[in-house]
């Protein structure tokens, strides 16, 4: 089986985040990028496929910082193929992205697709559902689990309250990925550096970015905080002390 | 081209979401600015029984048995020609795991701007999102003629989207819903072996700053101090230091309870869907900028391993 | 006159037996230590040559002065005795042979007559005894007082191998006395008194009379000289190879400083994932063993859980290297992976180990292959995700280091844009953890009272990478030390100081030569000892607490840094009482190897825990000091959980010196 994994790298918020004098987009003077975790846990869910059944393993990504760092991880976990399409990515959505990673996957023509359900700076729907139909594929969201038959799969996707529903989706098809079957697995340093000798990431440029059916901000800015939590001072006995008198009052003690 | 605010309801096994109700509750504000109606758009099969208490001027009902489960496919098809036929102004989506389903395909197929995580409108009618784990909100215009929406809930409360007095269905025929390509094969219910802790008068509540597994003991003693149950926070659950069916969130379980005391939980919105509506928050974080303390009516920065056995030992004596 | 009747009532089919019976054990042992050196031969290759003299006289002071074995009172005596008595009979043995089969064979004299000969009986006899006496008190001692570090062997077979040895050695002593004494029954020689031992035996028969006497002196004769060769051809094959082994493992003992790990294994993944990829001188180490146990009793992880014992590790590795090619694998089979990760390598077991066994670069050869494999618990993938992206365990960001610095004026120098004397390497706990922030400060300011020129790197630094590497993260480990390395061949200054031992054991003793040897640093211990000696530090008041000090393993064990932190401690006027384990034998945290940044698995009680309950016994201590963060925060945790806030303050080294200025 061919699975492809188109992903996507997202601001790193460990980092601060702050917006820029515009006001309308985010300030990328102290921005990092990291791999959005969700696609992360789509290649992982990915390689534990190859691993079960066999096939060939794809890794697509938009050029950015870290993003070679992360296609050798890829390669060393066993992606066999690592694809980085390169250009002018500045003024991308995910409507552009999806449409540059179709424009690649309809002469790649992989069996199934997964990647990451959702990344947090989302705004203008999520690259894997617009993948999808610019593909004419059927998708399954919020998946965490995949049995891979001859040409369909059982697709496991999670509702909230813990329900599951079992799907059974015609291949080929394209999987949002909630979470993969096992936790991404640690590459050793010494591991990534011995791919960096042998692995390639082949590149492949955009003819440019078609970012139709995006949203148009007219304001960034950061949440006020309305209201504050009255903060308890003291010991711990006085504060132990006050919140038995509120769980009293409340009738809960 | 008309300027009504429709509504995709989520339902599953007879169950109307939440989420269908604040986003409700949000298009009886938009409706304010464009004039239209609030259509609620119910597709199912015998699902008309659930359009009964929908806050909607009227709710169009599309019935097939193919409906009868989700799938993004069936409602894809259904909502396109829907959409098609009426062009409104908006259409509203849940952010879960039924609307970002269709949401998104529809943008393309229809050739419609998507809007993601929407929380509310302001009084111009502008959408509010947030994003990046609720660090940053964009706002902006809503594009015309006609744009998708994906709602989180947390902007308005789900009563101002329920209504005693139920709004008149109108019948649309199905269109032929064959060569569909997903089909639901089983559900695998959630666990019910364990306390269902949706039932709860009072929660503990554990987050990362529990930091390991024995520590949960600590927890486990104070909650059977308090008389309560312990829940938990998506870190905690995925280290599997307690189980699924304590899970407090958006994939896990949304609970109410007069009080939820957070230890060591920061507040991230996925977390806040599942709490944010109970009755008191009182929340326990050595971060002072933790963004639980923005929602939580009490707080300390006190060391929770220092404020439960002293809480343990309140609780005990005035039992 | 004195002389010695070699052969004395003795057939000559049974004198001929004897040399034959010779050349064979000769032949037998000879085959048995070959087999052993190829067994060694079979491991990676390791240089460990130089130092020749410094390691012979390691081995006379070991094996000859017995050292490290007499650091414990009973069973050091007890092993000596042993030693020093059969040695003495061994020599006396070779004497006897020389005797006879050369010189009275060749040159026609012999050499034990007269003077000599009483005297050499004297000897004999009296180190015989010694031999008993520390039989006597092995018997006793494995059988009776049955300490808990000889019990539960995870190979129950080899206790057969224990008590052989003792019974064997028993045997010979005691057939050897009978010989004697019966030889002395009969000829009743004038010089019997040299041979007080043989003279008292001898009365026991002198009722049974001449003709029973001669056969008995035969038989047991007899039987003496089979046990004895049995014992001398089995050797190798037995617990008593140690004799061999032993020696020749703290020969070859490393001569680099303990607070250096030897390069990863590269042939075949990294690490050690199949026996073959030890080096000759770790199977040489397992094969030294004699399961004396001391590493266990000093092991804090077999202390709090019981989950590691180095013991049992060196035990199943030495059986493991004898199996069948295609039998169990190492990893999962002989060693769980639950084990090495329990490990903190805090070097308590090679500090006691009197075979000079190396446990922990074992432990960490092991670990380097669990790392390639990514078999790992989740909190400690998380760590080493973060020490790799963001270069701390705490996830946080790299700008965020010097967060623990808003607000202090003077604001500290950045040594990247201008020179310093001291370049203060801050380390990640004391950076990034809050409750560690206050001590931070307060170490600022007591250097910049003390007018130190120092200044720190700022968000350029990277953790230090000791622990990473003894996770098992070689290539990550060299990622730091290179980032850091880049940093500090850039800037300008003389000396690097620390407050934490992990870093300065790196810095100190792995970070590449620059050309001009490992950089210069300093603990903080060791700069501020210095200072108060030069007087650049006034102590306006004497403290007069009553304190102990809890050595840092990173510090004292592996860099023998002892004394200056108590003299720090004595300077501010407080009075240092020991704990009973201190010094090279403190007790670890359990925070070291990686160990706080894995899960906890089942634990009797945390290592910290058993540690702050050795403090509160010593009466009347007002505080616990400590020189590392790590200790700081590990302490702290414990006096809460063991409920002695009321008993006990954990203080840092620096709080002394702050509050006496």
């Amino acid at each position: 089986m061919k699975i492809a994994v188109p992903v996507k790298f997202v601001p790193d918020l460990v980092e601060e985040i702050t917006i820029d004098p515009s006001g309308t987009a985010l300030d990328t003077t102290w921005l990092r990028l990291i791999i959005n975790e969700f696609d992360d846990h789509a290649v992982e869910q990915a390689i534990l496929l190859k691993e079960k059944a066999g096939g060939q393993v794809s890794v697509l990504a938009a050029e950015a910082e870290g993003v070679d760092d992360f296609l050798f991880a890829s390669a060393a976990k066993g992606a066999d193929q690592l694809v980085k399409l390169t250009g002018d990515f500045s003024t991308v959505n995910n409507h552009a992205l999806a449409r540059a990673f179709a424009d690649l996957l309809k002469k790649g023509k992989p069996d199934l697709i997964l990647t990451g359900v959702q990344a947090h700076n989302d705004l203008d729907g999520s690259v894997g559902p617009l993948l999808a139909e610019n593909l004419g594929m059927p998708y399954v969201g919020y998946v965490a689990g995949i049995t891979p038959a001859s040409d369909k799969v059982i697709a496991r996707k999670e509702y909230s309250g813990g329900l599951v529903a079992e799907i059974e989706v015609k291949l080929p098809a394209v999987l949002g990925i909630q979470a993969a079957e096992k936790p991404p697995r640690y590459i050793a340093y010494s591991k990534i550096r011995q791919v960096m000798g042998t692995a390639k990431i082949e590149t492949s440029p955009i003819a440019g970015l078609d970012t139709s059916g995006g949203t148009s901000v007219s304001r960034m800015f950061q949440p006020e905080v309305t209201q504050r939590a009255t903060m308890l001072e003291g010991s711990p006995v006085d504060i132990a002390d006050k919140l038995v008198g509120i769980f009293k009052e409340l009738g809960v003690l | 081209m008309s300027q009504d605010i429709f509504v995709v309801i989520e339902h599953l096994r007879g169950q109307v979401s939440d989420t269908s109700y604040v986003m409700l509750a949000g298009a009886r504000q938009l409706s304010q600015n464009f004039g239209g109606n609030v259509t609620a758009v119910l597709l199912g099969h015998e699902a008309q029984g659930l359009a009964g208490n929908l806050a909607a001027d009227k709710v169009l009902y599309v019935d097939h048995a193919a409906l009868t489960d989700f799938t993004s496919d069936g409602y894809q098809c259904v909502l396109a020609e829907l959409i098609k036929e009426h062009s409104p102004r908006v259409v509203i989506f849940g952010h879960s795991s039924i609307g970002m389903d269709v949401a998104s395909g529809l943008s393309v197929k229809l050739g419609l701007p998507v809007i993601s995580s929407c929380r509310n409108f302001t009084t111009e009618g502008k959408f509010v999102s947030q994003i990046c784990g609720g660090k940053i909100m964009a706002e902006g215009d809503i594009p015309s003629p006609s744009a998708l929406i994906t709602m989180v809930p947390g902007g308005y409360k789900a009563e101002l989207g329920q209504s005693s007095q139920p709004a008149a269905v109108t019948a649309v025929p199905a269109p032929s819903l064959e060569g569909l390509r997903l089909s639901v094969k089983q559900y695998i219910e959630p666990d019910t072996s364990d306390v269902d802790i949706t039932k709860e008068k009072m929660l503990v509540s554990v987050g990362r700053g529990i930091q390991n597994k024995d520590n949960i003991e600590l927890a486990n003693d104070l909650a059977a101090a308090l008389g309560c149950v312990v829940s938990a926070s998506r870190p905690v659950v995925d280290q599997g230091w307690m189980p699924t069916t304590r899970l407090v969130g958006k994939s896990g379980k949304k609970v109410k309870p007069k009080i939820y005391l957070a230890l060591g939980i920061s507040g991230a919105p996925e977390h806040v869907e599942g709490m944010g509506d109970s009755e008191i928050i009182i929340a326990v974080n050595t971060d002072q900028n933790a963004p639980i303390f923005n929602i939580a009516k009490y707080g300390t920065t006190t060391d929770m391993f220092d404020l439960i056995p002293a809480l343990i030992e309140k609780a005990k004596q005035s039992k | 006159m004195p002389i010695r009747e070699t052969f004395w009532n003795i057939p000559s089919w049974a004198e001929a037996a004897q040399y034959i019976l010779a050349t064979l054990t000769v032949i037998v042992f000879l085959f048995g230590v070959a087999r052993h050196v190829l067994r060694w031969r079979k491991g990676k290759p390791e240089k460990r040559s130089g130092h020749i003299l410094a390691r012979l006289w390691s081995v006379v002071v070991q094996v000859f002065a017995q050292r490290r074995t007499l650091d414990e009172a009973y069973p050091g005596i007890m092993h000596f005795s042993i030693f020093w008595g059969m040695l003495t009979l061994a020599i006396g043995t070779v004497l006897a042979t020389v005797d006879w089969d050369v010189t009275h064979l060749f040159f026609g004299f012999q050499f034990l007559k007269d003077g000599i000969y009483v005297v050499y009986e004297l000897v004999l006899d009296l180190l015989g005894l010694l031999v008993i006496l520390g039989l006597g008190m092995a018997i006793y001692r494995r059988y009776i007082s049955r300490p808990a570090r000889l019990q539960n062997l995870p190979i129950k077979s080899l206790s057969g191998d224990d008590a052989y040895v003792l019974i064997a050695l028993t045997f010979i002593l005691l057939s050897g006395y009978l010989t004697e004494g019966l030889r002395i029954a009969v000829l009743q020689p004038a010089w019997a008194n040299w041979s007080p031992v043989g003279k008292v035996v001898g009365a026991l028969f002198l009722a049974t009379g001449d003709p029973t006497n001669r056969t008995l002196h035969v038989v047991i004769w007899s039987i003496h000289m089979l046990t004895a060769f049995g014992v001398l051809a089995s050797l190798p094959f037995t617990k008593l190879f140690h004799i061999l082994a032993v020696p020749i493992n703290i020969y070859f003992q490393p001569m680099k400083p303990a607070g250096v790990l030897p390069p990863a294994n590269t042939d075949g993944g990294m690490g050690v994932k199949e026996w073959k990829q030890f080096t000759w001188k770790q199977l040489l180490d397992f094969e030294s063993c004699t399961r004396c146990g001391r590493c266990q009793d000093a092991c804090p992880a077999y202390a709090s859980a019981q989950l590691l014992s180095p013991r049992n590790m060196m035990i199943k590795l030495d059986a493991h290297i004898w199996e069948k090619t295609n039998g169990r694998a190492l990893h999962g089979d002989v060693i769980s992976a639950d084990e090495l990760w329990a490990c903190t390598t805090c070097r308590a077991c090679v500090q006691v180990c009197p075979a000079f066994i190396d446990h922990v670069t074992t432990f960490v050869d092991m670990r380097r292959s669990l790392v390639d494999q990514g078999k790992m618990d989740k909190m400690l993938q998380d760590a080493l995700s973060n020490l790799g992206r963001y270069g701390n365990s705490f996830g946080q960001s790299d700008r965020m280091r010097a967060k623990w610095t808003m607000g202090l004026q003077p604001a500290i120098k950045d040594a990247r844009r201008e020179p310093v004397d001291y370049l203060w390497f801050v380390g990640d706990y004391a950076s990034y953890s809050a409750t560690l922030t206050d001590t931070t400060r307060k170490t600022a300011e007591v250097f910049q009272k003390a007018g130190l020129n120092f200044g720190i790197l700022y968000d350029s630094e990277r953790n230090a990478g000791n622990d990473v590497r003894r996770v098992g993260e070689e290539g990550l480990f060299e990622m730091l030390a290179d980032k850091n390395g880049q940093v500090l061949s850039k800037i300008k200054f003389q000396t690097i100081v620390t407050t934490d031992p992990h870093s300065y054991n790196t810095i100190k003793n792995e970070y590449p030569d620059n050309g001009n040897g490992h950089p210069t640093i300093m603990h903080y211990s060791e700069l501020l000892d210095q200072m108060i000696t030069t007087g650049k530090i006034k102590f306006s008041k004497k403290l007069g607490y009553k304190v102990t000090y809890h050595d840092p393993c990173y510090l004292g064990r592996y860099n023998g840094v002892y004394d200056a932190p108590r003299r720090v401690i004595e300077a501010s006027g407080c009075e240092v009482v020991e704990m009973p384990r201190h010094g090279a034998r403190a007790f670890c945290c359990g925070a070291g190897g990686g160990r706080i940044w894995m899960e906890e698995k089942e634990v009797k009680e945390r290592p910290s825990e058993l540690r702050i309950r050795e403090a509160v016994a010593l009466n009347g201590i007002q505080a616990f000091i400590v020189a590392c963060p790590k200790d700081l925060t590990m302490f702290r945790d414990a006096v809460k959980t063991t409920g002695n806030e009321k008993s006990l303050v954990v203080k840092d080294l620096i709080d002394l010196v702050y509050e006496a200025l």
